[in-house]
């Protein structure tokens, strides 16, 4: 598998696992990129969402291991209990150091990390939750020259994470879910 | 040298960092995974109130800061019974292979505070292990091993501990091994008896002794190709003939040329016994 020059971070929390499989869903089956999905979720809990999709779309979709390579065409989830950062070679790295804004994985850790390797291509979305994490990835993204989505407040289950970081950051773009989805049919 | 605002670090700064503390000192970080370790100096700015500059400064100037920097960038995050299926795999996977030794040495590789080497002996003290035991606890960082020889954990996470303890299946209970006081708890002495703790650094030190069982949980992941390669090539040659080597349930020997003198025993938290 050939590393990816372009990635997708996808950041959600609570009230967002409907939109992301969603998402997912309406993916082409060839494209060039890396997309990577970090959810909140509770580590002593073992949820099958990788699986359960992976058999739905037919496609692999697998955890972000240490130190594999983050290859184009793939959809990686960040396993829960560690942060997932992005290394300067393109690899991921897995870390179980202390929870930011009470949360590993941390959507800002991925986000800032993705953002120094992959500056211009490297593209984020976040999604509803209801805490604030992710603005600070959002702010970062933006920073290194890529671009940033937030799911419109008014349609997320949960506001508060989309509306922190579009309060934060004002250059982020506010999509509905549609447009989200759209989005990502129309990936090449 | 205190700045008002946030000074941040660049991987050329930090690179520089890492030679410069190679230099000056014993410690070799030029393994280390960057990112992870970029943010754990950038926290260590924060913290001080530092920037680049002053960094390279103390690292150079003030006593002890090498040392200081160290256990700071180190990651001492650990639990009791963390992963509690991991234990009920030890009890079931490794402990029947082990019950025919004599006698039995454990070394838990970055062992922070000794959380995971607590859980291991009352493990081996309920399957009746314990009294031919002898587990060896290290670490890089002097301060966590000082915490783990005085055994004493506050009462919060001590209820977080008995949660993951009656998830692993023991039957017994957490407080048959603790005493309560105060705010805090102190793992009692049968349980402390048979282990010693002392400072061991993966990335530079040698082989120290031979084992029956290794483990060594989320350290690697810390570690970049290299550097986890040299670390597995040490635990091998620490390991006793049918000795295991436990990791973390993120760290997978498979895909590496050594796994050709390992057999799996359990896939989904990485045990492995060597066999040639």
């Amino acid at each position: 598998m050939s590393k990816a020059d372009d990635i997708i971070l996808i950041g959600g929390s609570a009230g967002s696992y409907n939109l992301i499989v969603a998402i997912i869903e309406s993916l082409p089956s060839y494209f060039l990129y890396a997309i990577v999905v970090i959810i909140h979720r509770n580590p002593k809990f073992t949820t099958r969402i990788e699986d359960t999709l992976a058999a739905r779309l037919h496609r692999p979709i697998i955890q972000a291991g240490d130190k594999t390579i983050v290859s184009k065409n793939m959809i990686y989830f960040a396993v829960p209990g560690y942060h997932l950062l992005v290394e300067p070679d393109r690899t991921f790295s897995l870390d179980n150091s202390e929870q930011i804004q009470f949360s590993r994985p941390s959507i800002d850790v991925l986000f800032e990390t993705a953002a120094e390797t992959y500056g211009k291509r490297c593209t984020a979305f976040l999604l509803s939750g209801a805490n604030k994490d992710g603005t600070d990835g959002i702010r970062m993204v933006k920073k290194m020259g890529g671009n940033t989505f937030a799911q419109s407040p008014d349609e997320a289950l949960m506001r508060t994470m989309p509306e922190n970081a579009i309060r934060a950051n004002q250059e982020i773009n506010i999509l509905t879910d549609q447009e989200i989805i759209s989005y990502f049919r129309n990936l090449r | 040298m205190a700045k008002l605002s946030v000074s941040y670090i660049s991987f050329i700064e930090l690179q520089e960092i890492v030679d410069l503390l190679g230099n000056v000192s014993g410690y070799d970080l030029s393994g280390y995974s960057k990112s992870s370790l970029k943010r754990r100096i950038q926290r260590v700015l924060d913290l001080e109130r530092m920037d680049v500059v002053d960094l390279k400064n103390a690292i150079t100037n003030i006593e002890g800061f090498q040392t200081y920097l160290m256990n700071e960038v180190t990651v001492n995050v650990t639990e009791m019974f963390r992963d509690p299926r991991y234990y009920a795999a030890l009890r079931s996977d490794v402990f029947p292979y082990l019950q025919t030794y004599p006698q039995l040495k454990f070394w838990s590789a970055g062992c922070s505070t000794g959380e995971e080497v607590y859980s291991l002996a009352i493990l081996l003290m309920e399957s009746g292990l314990y009294d031919r035991s002898f587990i060896y606890g290290t670490d890089i960082n002097g301060n966590v091993l000082e915490s783990a020889r005085k055994a004493i954990y506050p009462l919060k996470k001590i209820k977080v501990y008995s949660e993951n303890y009656n998830a692993s299946g023991s039957r017994g209970s957490l407080s048959d091994y603790y005493t309560a006081m105060y705010e805090a708890a102190i793992v009692n002495t049968e349980v402390r008896k048979n282990i010693l703790f002392s400072q061991h650094n993966l990335a530079a030190d040698y082989i120290f002794n031979e084992f029956q069982f290794i483990s060594c949980r989320n350290v690697l992941i810390y570690f970049d190709m290299e550097l986890q390669n040299k670390v597995f090539n040490l635990f091998y040659n620490s390991l006793a003939e049918f000795g295991f080597l436990c990791l973390g349930s993120k760290e997978t020997l498979l895909n590496r040329d050594i796994m050709s003198n390992f057999k799996v025993i359990n896939k989904e938290f990485n045990i492995y016994q060597k066999i040639r």
